[in-house]
């Protein structure tokens, strides 16, 4: 138990990590700040190529977005940052963790939004066109704002995936908060660092997970 | 002892006592008397809110009674000891919105308590089961499942998963409010042709039609209470109550 | 476009290293198999359970799932892997994984298959019940296959997203794919293993999400 208290919960060494840590938190803000509008407009804009009625580009669509699903996203983070210096072309971290996570985030978001788009009776679109709405005027006031209402419990809930994921930049030592926990950890030999770090994932997390588990069944009932 | 004379001498069916509950505030049912002899079919009549259905979901404890005491052929049906399962096995129950099982097939519907509660081997209870598709018509049905057969169907197949527990009573929950005109008919026929075979039935429901041609006795309920009860002819002919009355007269025309 | 295949393609470099990496394969395979079967049947069992009502008991099973859904499983992963030694616990980088993606996958599932469970009309139970079923053969018979069955694909799409996070085993060591590949690149310092790897992930996980989206417009027909 005293072994468990020194080793875990430390708080002199939590209170010497905070600093670091609060500075990592920054970083890992920042990185939400850039890819999940990133994602979101990469998404949609997929997700609309998808529903295109155009065969080859709602293909070509399709096969993109399943082609960054099936890889994971630390091996297109390391692909990109390890590998592609290899051709010549050097990325900072940052960039790559934008690049990458704009990738993968873009596919998962374009397959919610394809349902929620698909959710939308067609009979909606007609409506709208039959009081002489353009094409584009249709998506944007009367689609698209049904179909985001539908899918709102899915984009939460990978927006949590997202900022989960901005932990995996510390892999290319982008100095986000588990990077920095990692660090004071490996200075100090004890693993309270890591747990302040997850401490504070959680206190951004939790609330937002209980959020999304209401929204479901209120949408389910 | 002839049959006859065992029949004189066995306790009713189903005796129920001074039934009360309440949901919330709301007292739907205010103290029910009601005796169900061997082979008698009692029809249940009222208007919505009655307490038709609470009564009846009492009756096998699907919601438990706040006070007053039940019993099956003479057994206690309410109290702590009762062991509600093996109870419940011999009291058929079959609902308004049918409630077949829709991962499984018909005869597997039919099936499933005689494996889980009776305890048979699956040959055995597969029999048994095609026995009972085969007393409401859809043997033919066996493999079929829920999804791919009429709302008549179902029903039917409901009525086969009651009845292939050979129970002491079948219990009926409005059993055709939830069916189109057409297919009520096919449902009814079922019934009825139980009722000849000799089932003991209590049957909630708005079909006059089958009341008159079927039941031994009506029973006519209101606010929670039994208000009136008769043959067939006393309540549909002669009601005395002016409750019942006026709600026979807004059905009249109907069924 | 000579530079090009010599960066990612190059034949010598893939030859050296292609066994290493196809062990790394069977790794990532093997541990993905074990973490879904244990993970889906961890999660089902705790939905199970939550379905009794016993209240401290779902407090507890609710508050681990939300903690699994909330933390980053690499977070969880150092934390074990780093912090279990201090305490005289040694466990291999492999097990590590094994368990913390088992414990996410299984609180996810309890969430997925809870909904499903809560989704089953009001009336199978009486049905059931109505027979002389009990609660536990009514949940077993009569509610799980039904709850399962409506919860496929999003079980299915986490189970995959949770199976691709084997890659993050590199981080400690685990010689999965991509810590194969890894591996190799800095002994070649060349790109060649891990287009490799990424040709070996979408080989085995892109017939799966293809699978997955299948299974969507299987189960989004009505009557199924």
């Amino acid at each position: 138990m005293e072994a468990i208290l020194t080793q875990f919960f430390n708080v002199e060494i939590m209170v010497k990590a905070l600093p670091l840590v609060l500075q990592g938190l920054g970083i890992t803000l920042l990185i939400c700040v850039v890819v999940i509008p990133l994602g979101l407009v990469g998404g949609l804009l997929a997700a609309l190529a998808a529903v295109s009625r155009n065969r080859a580009v709602r293909w070509s669509a399709i096969a993109l977005v399943d082609l960054f699903r099936a890889v994971p996203p630390l091996v297109l983070l390391i692909f990109i940052y390890a590998g592609l210096p290899f051709a010549g072309l050097s990325l900072s971290p940052f960039a790559a963790v934008a690049i990458g996570f704009f990738l993968n985030n873009s596919a998962y978001f374009a397959e919610i939004f394809r349902a929620g788009l698909l959710s939308v009776h067609k009979g909606q679109a007609e409506a709208a066109r039959s009081t002489g709405l353009t094409q584009n005027q249709t998506l944007i006031h009367v689609v698209l704002p049904q179909a985001t209402r539908n899918v709102l419990p899915d984009l939460m809930s990978n927006v949590v995936e997202v900022i989960k994921l901005t932990s995996l930049a510390s892999v290319v030592s982008l100095g986000e908060m588990l990077h920095a926990a990692g660090l004071v950890r490996s200075l100090t030999y004890n693993a309270s660092p890591l747990v302040l770090a997850a401490g504070i994932y959680l206190a951004m997390l939790w609330p937002l997970v209980r959020l999304i588990s209401r929204f479901e069944r209120r949408i389910a009932s | 002892m002839t049959q006859a004379a065992q029949e004189a001498v066995a306790p009713p069916t189903l005796v129920v006592r001074g039934l009360r509950k309440s949901f919330g505030s709301e007292e739907v049912l205010q103290g029910i008397d009601l005796t169900v002899a061997r082979r008698e079919l009692v029809f249940v009549l009222g208007p919505s809110g009655s307490g038709k259905s609470t009564m009846l979901r009492c009756c096998n404890r699907l919601e438990e009674p706040d006070a007053g005491e039940i019993t099956l052929e003479g057994d206690p049906v309410t109290g702590p000891k009762v062991d509600v399962n093996q109870l419940r096995r011999r009291m058929g129950m079959v609902f308004q919105a049918f409630n077949l099982y829709p991962h499984l097939s018909a005869l597997s519907n039919v099936t499933l308590a005689l494996r889980k509660v009776r305890g048979l081997p699956r040959p055995e209870a597969e029999a048994m089961g095609l026995t009972a598709l085969d007393r409401v018509g859809l043997k033919a049905k066996a493999a079929s499942y829920p999804a791919h057969l009429s709302g008549g169907q179902q029903q039917r197949v409901a009525i086969a998963r009651a009845l292939a527990l050979e129970p002491s009573v079948m219990l009926f929950d409005e059993p055709t409010s939830a069916l189109d005109p057409e297919l009520v008919g096919d449902v009814l026929a079922v019934m009825q042709d139980m009722k000849a075979q000799g089932m003991t039935m209590l049957v909630v429901s708005h079909e006059m039609k089958f009341a008159r041609d079927a039941a031994d006795r009506v029973i006519f309920m209101d606010a929670g209470r039994i208000v009136e009860q008769g043959t067939p002819e006393q309540i549909f002919e002669t009601p005395h109550h002016e409750r019942t009355q006026t709600f026979l007269a807004r059905f009249s025309g109907r069924g | 476009m000579e530079a090009f295949l010599d960066t990612f393609f190059n034949g010598a470099v893939l030859a050296r290293y292609a066994p290493s990496i196809l062990q790394g394969v069977w790794v990532t395979v093997l541990l993905s198999v074990l973490i879904v079967v244990s993970g889906i049947v961890g999660g089902a069992a705790l939905a199970c359970l939550r379905a009794y009502r016993i209240r401290p008991l779902s407090a507890l099973i609710v508050i681990y799932a939300d903690m699994f859904r909330a933390l980053p499983p690499l977070v969880l992963i150092l934390l074990v892997f780093f912090g279990l030694p201090n305490l005289g616990i040694l466990l291999s980088s492999s097990t590590v994984l094994y368990l913390i993606l088992t414990l996410v996958l299984a609180a996810f599932a309890e969430e997925i298959v809870w909904a499903g469970i809560t989704a089953v009309p009001k009336g199978q139970w009486e049905a059931s019940r109505s027979t002389g079923l009990g609660f536990t053969q009514t949940l077993i018979w009569v509610i799980l296959p039904q709850a399962v069955r409506l919860v496929i694909p999003p079980l299915t799409n986490r189970a995959i997203a949770i199976t691709k996070m084997t890659a993050l085993g590199m981080v400690i060591g685990v010689p999965d794919i991509l810590g194969q590949a890894t591996t190799a690149q800095s002994f070649s310092a060349n790109a060649s293993p891990l287009m490799l790897a990424a040709i070996a992930y979408v080989l085995l996980f892109l017939p799966l999400v293809i699978f997955s989206r299948w299974l969507e417009t299987r189960f989004a027909a009505p009557g199924v």
